[in-house]
């Protein structure tokens, strides 16, 4: 009984996580479809919705629903901005120039959080006050909800945006085959600063939610958006239906796997299944998004 | 593998030149302060000149080359401070331990292509760096390892940078000459195919995954050497040098020296190394000066600093030729 509450405990703690790594992953993904891009400066934006969020509620003084959407609309203008002005401009360049202008880039998001709000990592109020609940002897915080809820909200609007509005079937198409995009009319340049703006929101609001529970700090961005990729290439990059799985996978055995064999390598569990996966079966679990490599 | 060719006679003079250089600069550097970073363009030169071959000329992404370095410099670490070898025999065990594993994860991993191989090397180097903190009975975890013993050479102990100097550099040059063999041998040929078309190279019978594995190991034995030229220039080891940024910080030197350009690798480590030190002086800023540095760089000369040179000269002088025809006419 008491080996099982606490398996429960630990899965409750990987969804709550891997709802996480399945927001940054799903950002990872419609980048990469759109651009071929992998964007390490994802989880910047995670880091950018934390604290901004922070910041506008502290020194600004907003209530905190309107200082998390101002968060995460500022972080998607910080996304386009960075779509538009680098990676705009180097459509030919290989992919190692592109990984390294969004290393650039990462750098440079982590550097001016560093400077605008220090080293020290900011709390961030939950969403609503209250006691853990007790579910089967397991218990999880409140927060854990609201990230469940808000993650199943963010899924379904991307989803619906790319398969029910003509603009997310247009950057479907754009990713589909870029120059057929263009003959019917779809200007795809423009396609590629949304796809990035989308993703930074997205990655934003994965910030705003986790940031209760894990504290906002600049240097959360790294980790959080190496795991997340870990997730999508687990599920197949490019895909988002892998990016959710994979993302709720990696959650789930990471918890287990630090619960149960150990904590100490809890990090380089997320490796260990990149690794895994990258030489079993490259394109992914649910993969099929995945794109030729050159 | 082997180096057949010899050097070409019209190159030998580069080599020359820069041996003169590197033996008569010490004596216009006053300060030690200055001594330790010519110290470590040595050191990032000898990682950037194996990324290279691996990167530039065979079109294989490392995100995880610090991890062999680090590999280097912990193997001689251990086997110098607990078993007391010397420092010379920890050099050779760290160029053969990184090697070693080079070569077990080299077969699978190099058949990975692109974006998927750069992540796979992330993979690696990440896990490697967990290892080096949480393995700590034989690491020391996040305090490392210290009181390493320096290099000595015939009896004389090698403990102050400007003696250092002479040891990295001449290890440099031995790896600058070794990587310019390779290049300009068949070997060199088969691999700028890899990097042209491995479809093409193997249809050629270039065993493409042999000459793959081959040079990343060969780059992770250059890594290891400046992994231990690094443990015992310090006498002290501990993870942070040999994190995920340090990974990325030798694939940016190898980018902006210029890919695939052996004597690029020493303008890139060279230009980086001084970059790191000056940005020092920014303190906070530090990083975003270095991250607007990368992106700029990368935006505006995606070719590296030298091509990009080299081009503008070729430029200026295709312009003035064409002036002086119109001229003529």
């Amino acid at each position: 009984m008491e080996l099982f509450n606490q398996i429960l405990q630990y899965v409750l703690t990987g969804i709550t996580v891997g709802s996480i790594y399945a927001i940054i992953a799903l950002g990872f993904s419609l980048i990469y479809s759109a651009t071929g891009i992998i964007n390490f400066a994802q989880g910047e934006f995670v880091m950018l919705g934390a604290m901004i969020s922070v910041a506008l509620i502290g020194k600004g003084h907003l209530p905190m629903p309107l200082a998390i959407v101002l968060a995460v609309l500022i972080t998607g203008l910080l996304g386009g901005l960075l779509g538009r002005s680098a990676v705009h401009r180097l459509k030919k360049a290989s992919p190692i120039s592109l990984i390294i202008v969004t290393i650039g880039a990462s750098t440079f998001f982590k550097g001016c959080a560093m400077i605008l709000w220090g080293k020290d990592a900011l709390p961030l109020p939950a969403f609503s006050a209250g006691d853990s609940i007790n579910i089967g002897g397991a218990s999880i915080v409140p927060q854990s909800l609201w990230i469940l809820g808000i993650t199943c909200v963010v899924l379904l609007a991307v989803f619906l945006f790319s398969e029910r509005t003509i603009f997310g079937k247009a950057m479907r198409a754009s990713a589909v085959n870029k120059h057929g995009a263009a003959l019917v009319g779809i200007d795809v340049n423009s396609m590629v600063v949304w796809a990035f703006s989308i993703s930074a929101s997205i990655g934003a609001v994965g910030g705003a939610i986790i940031a209760p529970i894990t504290m906002a700090s600049y240097d959360m961005g790294m980790m959080l958006g190496l795991k997340g990729f870990c997730a999508a290439i687990l599920g197949g990059l490019g895909s988002s239906g892998g990016a959710i799985a994979g993302g709720l996978i990696l959650g789930l055995v990471e918890s287990l796997g630090a619960g149960l064999i150990s904590s100490s390598y809890k990090d380089a569990i997320a490796f260990i299944i990149l690794l895994i996966i990258l030489l079993v079966k490259p394109s992914g679990l649910i993969g099929g998004g995945a794109r030729d490599e050159r | 593998m082997s180096v057949k060719t010899p050097m070409p006679k019209r190159v030998l003079w580069p080599f020359l030149l820069l041996a003169i250089v590197i033996v008569v600069l010490p004596r216009f550097v006053r300060s030690d302060y200055y001594m330790g970073i010519l110290v470590f363009i040595g050191i990032n030169t000898m990682l950037a000149l194996g990324l290279n071959l691996l990167m530039g000329y065979t079109g294989q992404v490392s995100l995880g080359h610090a991890a062999f370095y680090g590999i280097g410099a912990y193997t001689t670490a251990i086997l110098t401070t607990t078993l007391k070898w010397s420092p010379w025999m920890g050099l050779v065990a760290a160029i053969l331990v990184s090697g070693l594993v080079a070569f077990v994860i080299g077969r699978p991993i190099l058949k990975l292509k692109g974006h998927y191989l750069a992540m796979a090397t992330l993979g690696f180097g990440m896990i490697v760096g967990i290892v080096f903190v949480q393995y700590s009975d034989l690491t020391g975890g996040t305090s490392g390892i210290s009181g390493l013993p320096p290099f000595s050479i015939a009896g004389h102990e090698l403990v102050d940078d400007r003696q250092y100097y002479y040891l990295v550099w001449a290890f440099a040059l031995l790896v600058l000459w070794l990587s310019y063999n390779i290049v300009e041998s068949r070997v060199g040929r088969a691999l700028r195919a890899v990097h042209g078309s491995e479809v093409a190279a193997e249809s050629m019978g270039v065993d493409t995954v042999k000459y793959k594995v081959q040079v990343f190991v060969l780059s992770a034995m250059f890594a290891g050497l400046a992994g231990a030229l690094y443990a015992h220039s310090v006498r002290f080891v501990n993870p942070n040098p040999f994190d995920f940024r340090f990974s990325v910080e030798l694939v940016v030197i190898v980018v902006i020296g210029g890919m695939a350009s052996v004597w690029g690798s020493i303008a890139g480590a060279t230009v980086i190394t001084i970059l790191d030190q000056a940005l020092q002086g920014f303190q906070e800023g530090e990083v975003v000066v270095y991250g607007l540095i990368l992106m700029l760089v990368l935006i505006y000369m995606p070719l590296g600093l030298t091509k990009t040179m080299v081009d503008l000269v070729a430029r200026r002088r295709f312009a003035k030729d064409s002036a002086a025809r119109a001229k003529e006419s």
